[in-house]
């Protein structure tokens, strides 16, 4: 199989259009050629990963593109930076650190990106749109773009995503294509009650057991008796893809491919059928907490990035309440989500809780969390799975409001009821 | 002495010798591996504590974050990657680190798919040499 290129490809490839675009193009056609991908197609946006800093390589990647003089070629958007350039020096983050993040930061905005700094792109103006091609990176974006929104990406990684921002090319493989979009495995939810359903915990837990189930089949969930918003939806989709690879799943009558069980499959037969029952949720629940007993340090939230929706509910969970004095309680979101937030009234009753913010960045993905916090609790599931690994800490998970609660005695304590039935 | 020679796809053509450091379980580099020391950090596999820096890495495919490729670019610049990854599937993550590698730092590494048959007949000891053409030739001494 070989990689047929359009007159145009080989402009880019030979350097006709700049030295930015030709590296971009080896890159991209070199990935396109161990993807087997036939050809490549146009896409109308991007939204790039390659922002969180990792360390000098990436730094230099970046500053390497910009010097070339890199500038993307379809509308961009940034993901979470590794500063948050307001607050940083509130917290643990060494000041070399900052300064190569921000050098990081400064390389991708210098070619013409939207810096929106946020692992919620969909959840700005820039959403994409039903059957948009688009390149994204970040996993927990890449599963809400083609699951609820039902445009196609495949799972790009760092650095890649990038050059098809660049260049306005990606191959023609996976996920853009018709064909790789029918669900393989099914997964029926069985007496799992209504009230479950409605709660905000129940989408993390049951995305968890997704993600570990499904391996490399697009799963399709069944049984479904409410309408999830889109905050439920981006919480189970980033559990799937932290705990598993899940780029894509449908959801029978609620997400746009999925009208009904034979279009979620475009007319296939499941390659298997699992039932969900309570048992399997409850473990999946235990699962998630990370932490032997009940002490706590701090509460954090907002991974993915806090929406409006989801600073509202808080503000009216925290009115008229303190936090207890040991802990902390930190919600992170986008600097322009938090900016409508304050706007919109949400934050003065979370601030005058005992809350901090923090922007464009997370706890993952910039080293603010200092030595003597050791035990957290959150009601996301990425934060989650990734935390005992990635910080070395300890971590219990539970609703938005076993969080607030939690924060509010001093302890991690769970509301228990909806979860025995 | 043992010797064996396995035909392998060469997803990024490169000659590596090394010593093998082989699992069945897919590994994730982000909180997976330590880039400043090559170490195997994953506490949940099976080859958490190894040190993997210069020999030849054996996993099926990465999991989960697609940060890999970037953590993995990191220990090609600090001197701490694989000389060479196997794998059965033709893994896109591994194989963008070592293509960006290649133009950053003219420091690419080689990636070679094997069959899993032929995946499953490598062990963790096993001296490796892999050429340019995907095959990989093995040593091993005779079992006692």
């Amino acid at each position: 199989m070989r990689l047929n290129l359009t007159d145009r490809d080989h402009e880019m490839l030979q350097g006709t259009h700049g030295p930015a675009v030709r590296m971009a193009m080896t890159i991209l056609t070199r990935m396109a050629e161990v993807a087997g991908a036939r050809e490549l197609l146009d896409i109308t946006g991007a939204h790039i990963d390659s922002t969180v800093y990792i360390g000098d390589a990436g730094l230099e990647y970046a500053e390497r593109l910009a010097s070339l003089g890199a500038k993307v070629s379809v509308p961009t958007t940034l993901n979470v930076s590794g500063l948050d350039e307001h607050h940083w020096k509130e917290w643990a983050v060494p000041s070399t650190w900052a300064k190569q993040a921000h050098r990081q930061m400064l390389a991708y905005q210098s070619m013409g990106t939207i810096p929106t700094w946020t692992c919620a792109p969909y959840q700005t103006e820039m959403r994409p749109v039903f059957g948009q091609q688009i390149a994204w990176g970040e996993s927990n974006a890449i599963v809400f773009a083609n699951s609820v929104i039902g445009a196609r990406t495949e799972r790009y990684p760092d650095m890649f995503d990038v050059c098809c921002a660049i260049t306005g090319r990606a191959p023609a493989i996976g996920l853009h294509l018709t064909e790789n979009r029918a669900g393989t495995l099914l997964l029926e939810l069985s007496g799992v009650s209504e009230n479950l359903q409605m709660s905000d915990d129940f989408f993390p837990v049951l995305g968890h057991f997704l993600g570990k189930i499904s391996l490399e089949r697009i799963p399709v969930i069944d049984g479904m008796k409410i309408v999830p918003n889109d905050d439920q939806l981006k919480s189970l989709g980033a559990a799937a893809a932290s705990s598993g690879a899940v780029a894509l799943f449908h959801m029978v009558g609620v997400t746009p491919e999925a009208p009904t069980l034979n279009e979620a499959f475009q007319g296939r037969t499941p390659q298997e059928t699992i039932l969900v029952t309570m048992d399997i949720l409850r473990k999946a629940r235990a699962e998630l907490t990370h932490a032997d007993g009940t002490r706590l340090d701090m509460v954090v939230l907002g991974s993915p990035h806090f929406s409006l929706a989801e600073f509202k509910r808080l503000s009216s969970l925290v009115k008229g309440r303190k936090k207890h004095e040991r802990v902390k309680f930190l919600v992170t979101s986008s600097r322009a989500m938090t900016q409508l937030a304050g706007e919109a009234g949400f934050l003065e009753p979370i601030l005058s809780f005992g809350a901090q913010l923090t922007v464009d960045t997370c706890i993952l993905t910039t080293p603010m969390l200092p030595e003597n916090i050791r035990f957290l609790m959150t009601n996301s599931a990425k934060f989650a799975y990734y935390t005992p690994g990635l910080l070395n800490k300890q971590i219990g998970f539970g609703s938005l409001s076993d969080c607030v609660d939690s924060a509010v005695k001093g302890e991690i304590i769970r509301d228990e009821t909806l979860w025995k039935i | 002495m043992e010797n064996l020679i396995l035909n392998g796809r060469p997803v990024i053509s490169g000659v590596a010798r090394g010593e093998a450091l082989v699992s069945r379980e897919p590994l994730s580099f982000w909180g997976g591996y330590d880039w400043k020391t090559g170490e195997i950090t994953d506490r949940r596999h099976p080859l958490s504590g190894s040190n993997a820096k210069g020999k030849i890495l054996v996993v099926p495919c990465t999991r989960g974050s697609s940060t890999t490729t970037a953590v993995l670019l990191e220990s090609i610049r600090e001197g701490t990657a694989p000389a060479a990854i196997i794998t059965t599937a033709s893994d896109f993550f591994f194989a963008l680190a070592s293509v960006v590698a290649g133009e950053l730092y003219e420091k690419s590494f080689p990636l070679i798919a094997l069959s899993d048959a032929d995946f499953d007949c490598l062990e963790t000891g096993d001296q490796i040499e892999v050429s340019q053409n995907g095959q990989v030739s093995i040593h091993r001494e005779a079992a006692q």
